[in-house]
């Protein structure tokens, strides 16, 4: 048989509100504008992982087309899958409303749907997996299983939250490693403006033993392009955040570091953040006191 | 591939090797690596909660038992029940899939409840779930309501329902939520102050022997004691064969069971599967209220038939009293056949208390007892319970543990017989010693849920089989010369 070219399989995952959506979308764009083929697998019950490839308010999700047929066998594949800005193939799992049913189940019965109705095709050269930010349960999980995405990148910024999220995502990521390829591949650093956030984002990385493969500057262009349902690739091709995106794009594309991640511990993520100002050194008697007190 | 290769694969285990294994697993040091395992269990002995819950959710007039959940649940307690009674035992399940579990159950209830309604006619539906919907949360109480307010199910119809996950608990407790949960349904707003009955409300617990059920009830007309047994499954899971088939063929009344909150006493016969039950009947119920040990043997038979006779102030009927003298003498008949022989003894606390009882009493040694998923309280009962008889000396409890490890003391420290439910048959078979099937479930023998084992005449059945095995066994197994006539 002939060898075929590989797919890769990519997941993004980082804190919730990071941003996961928007800059996927956009370096998703990006690969496409290099004459990529891609495929976005939305995984979060809010489906707003291909709105702006697909210029739609919401895409109709596998789990929605399920809700109405009763069952998930009667489901086509050309019920679920749109093609959006540079050919680039949609799908969103969808979900239950909240507080109802299993969001998890959700996800893996989609992702099982596909790979069942032959979504992945030969000529894909990417699929993205753009991932609920916590990652709850097993279901959400899913797409760093045996055979799905190897390559891990985590949206993360300077804010400290958005770091802890990122040092516990590359636990998860430990854990997975260790029984298969998951790898994580670097972080993206969607910036939030704070001090001296590229370095902290680099020694972050130097510590967990991977890469900032790329700093996307903050730009207002991007909520311009929001609002319109489309990428800053495809609004303004010419804008330099556009820009900023296709390099994004092309480094992701060109990557070839692929690490088991080395997790920092409580302390030592709590060090970093007081060598770089973000928390203040400050007497552990003075833990949990009020300001007045 | 071809034929031949494919054969190839197959590497069949020497002899030898199969010898040697077979000999390994009867070892101490196989009985040290057996007990230390720790994640894995291997022939349990209990079933799960949603099976409990059936046993009680069909023991009500006119009631069809609802299982919120998966089918191939629903399956496996049914023929569990066919398979021990060699009865039909009906029960309905709105057979979620995977968009239920995605999307919540509540569809699937809604329909099912409808249908089940409109073709079955039931009085009451009870209510009980099994993993599926309790992992992704399914909310019973909000689900139920919104099934009587959208018309799917009549709102005066009964719905008790009950949060049963197999993966908690076992059969007991599934039995315990489900009871507690239908007479909190049948009795809201039942309670009259001053109002007394004048019955018995009487509380078998999770009993797979109708015949022990049988027994209280005839215990309770012979003393002239009116009652309610809450609950009754004896002519669902033992109807009589006239050619016509009952869907509902008995039970528990259910204006009966709502006007037991207005009894003269509740007295329960387990404690371990009325627990819960218990709670509410205390905080609720009028009248007193009595945890009783189940009565094998004379001595608990004794406490059970004193305490009716104090609650409601009567005189022991002679019958009773002879019945006792008839069984004592059936005990000093057969006493020499069961003095000093070594049991193992597993199962439910409840029955596993009261079988060591009667061992005791027949100057038997229990001597290795299990008991699966059991707290430390139970071990304490128990170990209480054996240092009240010499002959309970040397007996050692386990709780949480299995039959694979069962299997291990009957191969490294031999006893002469085994009592339990059919799932110590390979054990006993690997040891080579007789079964007594007293337990639940019994699907290797038949007739055996119709013969009591409580109560006076239960102690005589329990002796009468237990020592003509042992006689078998004897005649079976002896040489010609000490073949006798007479044992």
């Amino acid at each position: 048989m002939e060898q075929s070219k590989k797919m890769r399989q990519i997941a993004i995952y980082g804190k919730g509100g990071i941003g996961k959506s928007t800059t996927t979308q956009n370096t998703v764009a990006g690969l496409a504008s290099l004459g990529k083929k891609v495929m976005i697998v939305g995984c979060d019950p809010k489906a707003d992982s291909t709105r702006l490839i697909l210029h739609a308010k919401a895409q109709e999700t596998v789990m929605d087309k399920v809700r109405e047929l009763g069952t998930v066998e009667d489901l086509e594949l050309e019920d679920v899958m749109k093609w959006g800005y540079g050919d680039v193939k949609c799908v969103e799992s969808g979900g239950p409303e909240p507080g109802v049913g299993c969001a998890g189940r959700g996800v893996i019965t989609a992702i099982n749907f596909l790979e069942e109705e032959g979504a992945y095709t030969e000529d894909l050269d990417f699929v993205f997996y753009d991932v609920l930010g916590d990652v709850v349960c097993g279901g959400f999980a899913m797409p760093i299983r045996e055979n799905k995405a190897e390559e891990i990148y985590i949206v993360v910024s300077g804010e400290m939250m958005a770091m802890y999220a990122a040092n516990n995502i590359s636990k998860g990521i430990l854990k997975y490693s260790a029984s298969g390829n998951v790898r994580l591949a670097g972080l993206i650093c969607n910036s939030r403006n704070t001090d001296c956030e590229a370095e902290l984002i680099e020694a972050l990385a130097a510590k967990l033993g991977t890469q900032m493969i790329h700093f996307v500057p903050r730009d207002n262009q991007v909520q311009r392009a929001e609002l319109r349902r489309m990428t800053v690739i495809e609004y303004s091709p010419e804008h330099k955040q556009a820009q900023e995106y296709r390099e994004l794009a092309r480094k992701i594309s060109e990557n070839k570091m692929f690490v088991v991640p080395t997790p920092l511990e409580m302390e030592e993520l709590e060090e970093l953040l007081m060598e770089f100002g973000i928390m203040e050194v400050d007497d552990e008697e003075n833990i949990g006191k009020a300001e007045n007190a | 591939m071809s034929a031949e290769a494919a054969k190839k694969l197959v590497t069949p285990t020497p002899q030898k090797e199969i010898d040697r294994v077979k000999e390994w697993i009867n070892t101490e040091d196989y009985k040290e690596k057996n007990f230390a395992r720790t994640s894995l269990v291997i022939n349990p002995a209990h079933a799960c909660q949603p099976l409990g819950a059936q046993m009680v959710a069909t023991a009500f007039e006119g009631s069809l038992p609802f299982v919120h959940g998966s089918q191939g649940c629903a399956s496996y307690f049914r023929s569990t029940f066919s398979r021990h009674y060699r009865e039909p035992a009906a029960a309905t399940c709105d057979a979620m899939t995977e968009d239920g579990a995605v999307f919540g159950g509540q569809n699937n209830l809604f329909e099912g409840l409808e249908n089940a309604y409109a073709l079955y006619k039931p009085k009451m539906m009870p209510v009980y779930t099994t993993c599926m919907p309790e992992v992704i949360g399914d909310d019973l109480t909000a689900f139920i309501k919104n099934a009587k307010q959208k018309g799917h199910i009549p709102e005066e119809l009964p719905a008790p329902y009950a949060n049963t996950p197999s993966f908690n608990g076992t059969h007991i407790h599934g039995y315990d939520a489900m009871l507690r949960s239908i007479l909190q349904n049948l009795t809201e707003g039942q309670s009259v102050e001053g109002k007394c009955t004048g019955k018995l409300n009487i509380i078998p617990g999770f009993d797979g022997n109708v015949g022990n059920l049988r027994e209280y009830k005839r215990i309770c007309d012979l003393m002239d004691i009116p009652y309610t047994m809450l609950a009754d499954a004896s002519d669902i899971f033992d109807s009589g064969c006239d050619g016509e088939y009952k869907l509902y063929a008995g039970g528990t009344k259910l204006e009966d069971a709502a006007e037991s909150i207005n009894g003269k006493a509740t007295i329960a016969l387990q404690k371990y599967s009325t627990a819960n039950t218990m709670k509410f009947i205390d905080a609720e119920y009028t009248g007193a209220k009595e945890v009783l040990p189940m009565p094998f043997g004379v001595k608990k038979t004794d406490e059970l038939i004193l305490k009716l006779a104090e609650l409601f102030d009567k005189e022991v009927p002679e019958e009773l009293k002879a019945e006792r003298a008839r069984a004592v003498d059936a005990m000093t008949d057969a006493h020499q056949y069961l003095h000093g022989k070594k049991f193992a003894v597993f199962g439910d606390p409840d029955y596993v208390i009261g079988i060591i009882s009667f061992l005791l009493e027949m100057g038997a040694h229990p001597y290795h007892v299990l008991v699966s998923r059991a707290t430390k309280k139970v071990k304490k009962e128990l170990e209480a319970l054996l240092e009240t008889s010499p002959y309970g000396e040397g007996c050692t409890v386990y709780v949480n543990k299995d039959l694979w490890h069962m299997r291990s003391l009957l191969v490294t420290d031999p006893v002469d017989g085994m009592i339990g439910d059919t799932h110590g048959k390979w054990a006993a078979r690997d040891a080579g010693i007789p079964l007594f099937r007293i337990g639940f479930p019994i699907i290797d023998r038949v007739n055996l849920h119709r013969s009591p084992v409580v109560g006076y005449q239960g102690a005589v059945n329990m002796l009468t089989m237990i020592a003509n095995k042992f006689l078998d066994i004897k005649d079976e197994t002896c040489e010609d010369q000490w073949f006798e006539m007479m044992r």
